[in-house]
C-alpha cells in the first residue's frame, strides 16, 4: 500500500470514526487516482449527493493541493 | 452575481438534463465525463452539454452554485444528481431512469436529443 493511500485512509478514519468500512485504493498505481469506499451509519437517510459531499469535504485538502488528481467514491449507509 | 453565474444557473434551471463536462459529447476530454455521458445516453436522456474547459471561471462559478467540487456535474430537472460515480450508480440500479421519468415525464425518451450550449457565446 502506498504512502498517500495510507494518509488518505487516516484522514477518512478521522472524519468518519464511526465507519464500519473504509478503503482507499490506488486505481492506477500512479499515486494520484484513487477509489474511496466508506460505509457509515452517518449516511443513513442522506442522498448520494449529500454522502459524497461529506467524503469530498473530508478530503478537501489533498484535493486542493493536487495530491488527489482524481477520486471515485462509493458510499454506503449502515455498518 | 456575475453574468456568467446567471447563465450557468439558467442552463441548470431551464434544461431538462444538463451535464457540465470536459469537452463536448462529440469530443469528450475526460474519462469521468465520458462515464456520466454514457450512463445518460443509455438511459435515453435528452442531454444538454456545457463544456467547462474554454474558461476556468465556468468551473469556479458552477462549483460555487452547486457546492460540488468536481467535473462532471449532472442536473435533472434543475437538481444536482451528482458526478460520474453517482450517475453510474443510479443508472445501474435503474434509479436514474425513474428519476428522469419523475422529472421529465414517462415519455422522456421520445424527446431524446443532444445539444451543446456555449456559455461564452454572445447572447
Amino acid at each position: 500500500m502506498g504512502q498517500v493511500t495510507d494518509e488518505l485512509e487516516v484522514m477518512l478514519r478521522d472524519a468518519f470514526p464511526e465507519a464500519g468500512h473504509i478503503r482507499v485504493t490506488d486505481r492506477t498505481g500512479g499515486g494520484d487516482h484513487f477509489q474511496v469506499e466508506v460505509t457509515s451509519p452517518r449516511f443513513d437517510g442522506l442522498s448520494l449527493v449529500e454522502q459524497h459531499r461529506l467524503v469530498n469535504e473530508a478530503l478537501a485538502a489533498p484535493f486542493a493541493s493536487g495530491t488527489i488528481h482524481e477520486m471515485r467514491i462509493k458510499t454506503r449507509g449502515g455498518t | 452575481m456575475s453574468e456568467l453565474s446567471d447563465r450557468i444557473k439558467q442552463v441548470i434551471e431551464d434544461e431538462p438534463v444538463a451535464i457540465f463536462m470536459k469537452g463536448t459529447p462529440s469530443f469528450v476530454m475526460c474519462g469521468n465525463s465520458d462515464r456520466a455521458l454514457s450512463a445518460l445516453r443509455e438511459a435515453g436522456a435528452p442531454v444538454t452539454a456545457v463544456n467547462v474547459l474554454p474558461d476556468p471561471a465556468i468551473r469556479q462559478e458552477l462549483s460555487q452554485l452547486s457546492n460540488w467540487p468536481t467535473i462532471p456535474q449532472i442536473f435533472v430537472g434543475g437538481e444536482l444528481i451528482g458526478g460520474a460515480d453517482i450517475t453510474e450508480e443510479l443508472a445501474e440500479s435503474g434509479e436514474l431512469e425513474r428519476r428522469l421519468e419523475q422529472a421529465l415525464g414517462a415519455d422522456y425518451r421520445d424527446r431524446s436529443t443532444e445539444r451543446v450550449v456555449d456559455l461564452l457565446a454572445p447572447v
